[in-house]
C-alpha cells in the first residue's frame, strides 16, 4: 500500500468497520449497502474528486449476495486511488444513489440499471441508457444468454429473414 | 416481440422546462443521423428561437455488447474485441487491455516491446488527434483542415499497416508483449513522419489558431472549470484545458513512459479554444516522445518467455516439445488467471481508459469493465451547452472529441 493512503484507509476501516484488503496494489474495502452514500461522502471529504468507475459484477446463481457494486475513486490531487465494493443481495436488489455527490455516477448508474437491473433509489433520472427503452431482461446478469445471430445464406435467407424482427409498417 | 413503446414527452417531463410542455419552447431532435454529431448520437434539443434551453443526449446507438462478449472469451481472444472499442486509438485500447492482463498475471514485459508500445500509442495518439482537428474544424466550415489531415493521417496509417498487417483493427500489442518485432522499414517510415510533421503541425496553426472566424466561433464557449470537469468526471485534453494538470503518462507512468521527458500542456480557460490549443500542443508532444522512445529503442526480444502466459515463437514449435504444448494449450484454452480483481488505467487521447478486470481463476475474464472516456466527458454536455446558440453546441460537440464507438460500448 502507498504510505500516504494508510492514514486514510485506517480513518475509513475504523469508520465503518471493515478491513481492507489488497491485490497487486489496488486497496479495496468492502462496505455495506446501507452505509455507501456516507462512505462516499467521506471517500470525498478526504479528497478523491474523481469518480473513475461505477461497474458491477454478478455472481449467479450466488443470492447473498448476488451483485457487487464497485466503486473505484482518484484523487488528481494526491496522486492515489481507492476502490469500494458494495454487496447487493439478488432479490429486488436497489442501492441509494450517489449522482448528487458525484455527478457522473447518474449515467453511470442508469447503466448499471440497464445492464444489471440494479435500482438506485433517489436517482434522478432512472431509464435505460444504452439499451432501446422497450428491451426486456438485463444483459450484463449472468443468466442473461449471450445471444448470436444466425448466419443467412442463399438457401435459406428467406427463411431467417420471416424471423427476424424488424420494425412494422 | 413486444410492440414498441413510443417516447413521448411525458416520460422526458422531469428533463424538459415547465415552459416546453405549456408549448413556449420547442424540442428538437439532433441526430442520430447528423454530419456534426460525429457518428450515431442523438440530441434532444429545448429551444427558444436558436437559444438551447435544455440538451438530453440519447446514447446506445452504437452498442455492441462488447463487454459481455469479451466475457465469453478467453484472455487472448478477448482482445480482437478491445480494438473495435474506440476506433481511432485501436492501439491505445489493446495496451490498456494488455496491461490490465499484465497486471492480473503479473507478467514482465521486456524493454524493447514497452518502446515500441509507447510509439505506436503516440502516434495513435497523434493520427486520433488529427481525425479530431479535421472533422471539428468541418464543423465550423474550415473544410481544408479535414483535407490536409486526412492525407497526414495516411502515413501512420502506414505504419500500422507495416507493423500489423491491419491499418486500424491492428490487435498488435498483446499481452506480455507484442505479436511480432517491427519490420526493418519501420524505422524509416517513423523518421519520415518526423521530419515532415513539425511543419505540417505549424501549418495548421498558421490556418486556425488567428483565424478571426475559428475565435468568433470557440473563444469563450462551452466553459467548464477544472472542479467540474472532476465532480463530472471529465479527463483528458478537456481536463487539462480547464486549469488541471492531471495526465496519467506523467502521474502514473506506465510502459516506460517515467523515461521520456515532455509537457503536459494545460490551459485555464476552459473554452473551447482552449481544448483546440490543448490539442495541438499534444500534438507536438507526441512526436517529441516519439523521437525519444526512436533514438534509444533498445534491442532485445519483444515477448515475455514465461510461456505459461505468452505462446512461444513459431519457430520454436518444431523444434521442442515443451514449445508445442503451450501453444497448443493457450490457443486451445488459454492460461488461467488468479482469482482476483483489477483496475488499471491508461491515458487515450480523450482522457482516461480504464480497464476493470475480475478473474475467478478460470481462463475467461469473468468480468470485464471498460471505463471509456467519452462516456464521462459527453456526460458534460448538458451543463456546458445551457443557453448558447445552437451553431455553438456544434462547436462543443467537437471540441469534446466523442467517439461513439467508445460512449456505447
Amino acid at each position: 500500500m502507498e504510505k500516504n493512503l494508510q492514514p486514510i484507509v485506517g480513518k475509513l476501516e475504523k469508520e465503518f468497520g471493515v478491513t481492507a484488503s489488497e491485490y497487486r496494489g489496488d486497496v479495496c474495502l468492502v462496505i455495506p449497502a446501507e452505509k455507501i452514500v456516507a462512505a462516499c461522502q467521506q471517500v470525498q471529504g478526504l479528497g478523491f474528486e474523481l469518480l473513475s468507475a461505477l461497474t458491477a459484477v454478478d455472481y449467479w446463481p450466488e443470492e447473498q449476495p448476488r451483485f457487487h457494486v464497485i466503486y473505484q475513486f482518484t484523487s488528481v490531487a494526491m496522486n492515489m486511488a481507492l476502490t469500494l465494493r458494495v454487496p447487493v443481495p439478488g432479490i429486488n436488489p436497489s442501492l441509494p444513489t450517489v449522482s448528487h455527490l458525484y455527478r457522473n455516477a447518474n449515467w453511470r448508474e442508469r447503466e448499471l440499471w440497464d445492464m444489471f437491473g440494479i435500482k438506485f433509489q433517489g436517482h434522478p433520472d432512472l431509464r435505460r441508457i444504452l439499451m432501446p427503452a422497450d428491451w426486456e431482461g438485463h444483459p450484463l446478469r449472468k443468466d442473461y444468454p449471450l445471444g448470436y445471430e444466425e448466419p443467412q445464406f442463399t438457401f435459406n435467407f428467406e427463411e431467417i429473414n420471416s424471423r427476424k424482427p424488424y420494425a412494422k409498417e | 416481440m413486444p410492440d414498441i413503446q413510443e417516447i413521448t414527452v411525458d416520460d422526458l417531463k422531469h428533463l424538459v422546462s415547465e415552459r416546453a410542455i405549456q408549448g413556449e419552447t420547442v424540442l428538437l431532435n439532433m441526430g442520430p443521423q447528423h454530419p456534426s454529431t460525429h457518428g450515431v448520437l442523438r440530441l434532444l434539443l429545448e429551444l427558444d428561437g436558436e437559444m438551447v434551453v435544455n440538451c438530453i443526449p440519447d446514447i446506445g446507438f452504437l452498442h455492441t455488447g462488447i463487454e459481455k462478449n469479451m466475457e465469453a472469451k478467453t484472455y487472448a481472444k478477448a482482445e480482437v474485441m478491445s480494438d473495435r472499442l474506440d476506433y481511432m486509438n485501436t492501439v491505445g485500447n489493446t495496451l490498456a487491455y494488455s496491461l490490465a492482463v499484465e497486471k492480473l498475471v503479473d507478467l514482465d514485459v521486456p524493454v524493447r516491446a514497452q518502446a515500441i508500445r509507447v510509439i505506436l500509442a503516440e502516434l495513435t495518439r497523434f493520427q486520433s488527434h488529427l481525425v479530431w482537428l479535421g472533422t471539428s474544424a468541418l464543423d465550423l466550415a474550415a473544410m481544408s483542415m479535414f483535407l490536409y489531415c486526412f492525407r497526414e493521417r495516411e502515413y501512420i496509417l502506414d505504419v500500422m499497416e507495416m507493423c500489423s498487417g491491419q491499418r486500424m483493427m491492428t490487435t498488435y500489442i498483446r499481452p506480455g508483449g507484442l505479436w511480432r518485432d517491427v519490420p526493418v522499414e519501420f524505422e524509416a517510415a517513423v523518421r519520415n513522419i518526423l521530419k515532415t510533421f513539425p511543419r505540417r503541425v505549424d501549418e495548421y496553426e498558421a490556418l486556425l489558431t488567428r483565424n478571426p472566424l475559428m475565435l468568433d466561433r470557440t473563444y469563450g464557449i462551452g466553459k467548464l472549470t477544472g472542479e467540474e470537469c472532476l465532480n463530472f468526471g471529465v479527463t483528458g485534453p478537456m481536463l487539462r484545458a480547464s486549469g488541471v494538470k492531471w495526465d496519467l503518462r506523467k502521474d502514473r507512468p506506465y510502459s516506460g513512459y517515467e523515461q521520456y521527458d515532455f509537457d503536459v500542456p494545460t490551459r485555464t480557460e476552459g473554452d473551447v479554444y482552449a481544448r483546440y490549443l490543448v490539442r495541438l500542443e499534444e500534438m507536438r508532444q507526441s512526436l517529441k516522445i516519439v523521437q525519444q522512445a526512436l533514438d534509444k529503442l533498445p534491442m532485445g526480444p519483444v515477448r515475455s518467455n514465461n510461456h505459461k502466459y505468452v505462446p512461444p515463437p513459431r519457430s520454436e514449435i518444431g523444434v521442442s516439445m515443451e514449445a508445442l504444448i503451450h501453444h497448443f494449450k493457450l490457443w486451445t484454452e488459454g492460461f488461467e488467471a488468479p482469482k482476483g480483481a483489477i483496475y488499471s488505467a491508461v491515458e487515450s487521447p480523450r482522457g482516461e481508459l480504464g480497464v476493470y478486470i475480475e478473474s475467478d481463476g478460470g481462463p475467461k475474464p469473468y468480468r470485464i469493465h471498460w471505463r471509456t472516456p467519452s462516456f464521462d466527458n459527453l456526460q458534460s454536455l448538458p451543463l456546458m451547452s445551457k443557453g448558447v446558440l445552437v451553431a455553438d453546441l456544434v462547436a462543443i460537440i467537437g471540441s469534446v472529441d466523442i467517439v461513439l464507438g467508445d460512449v456505447d460500448r
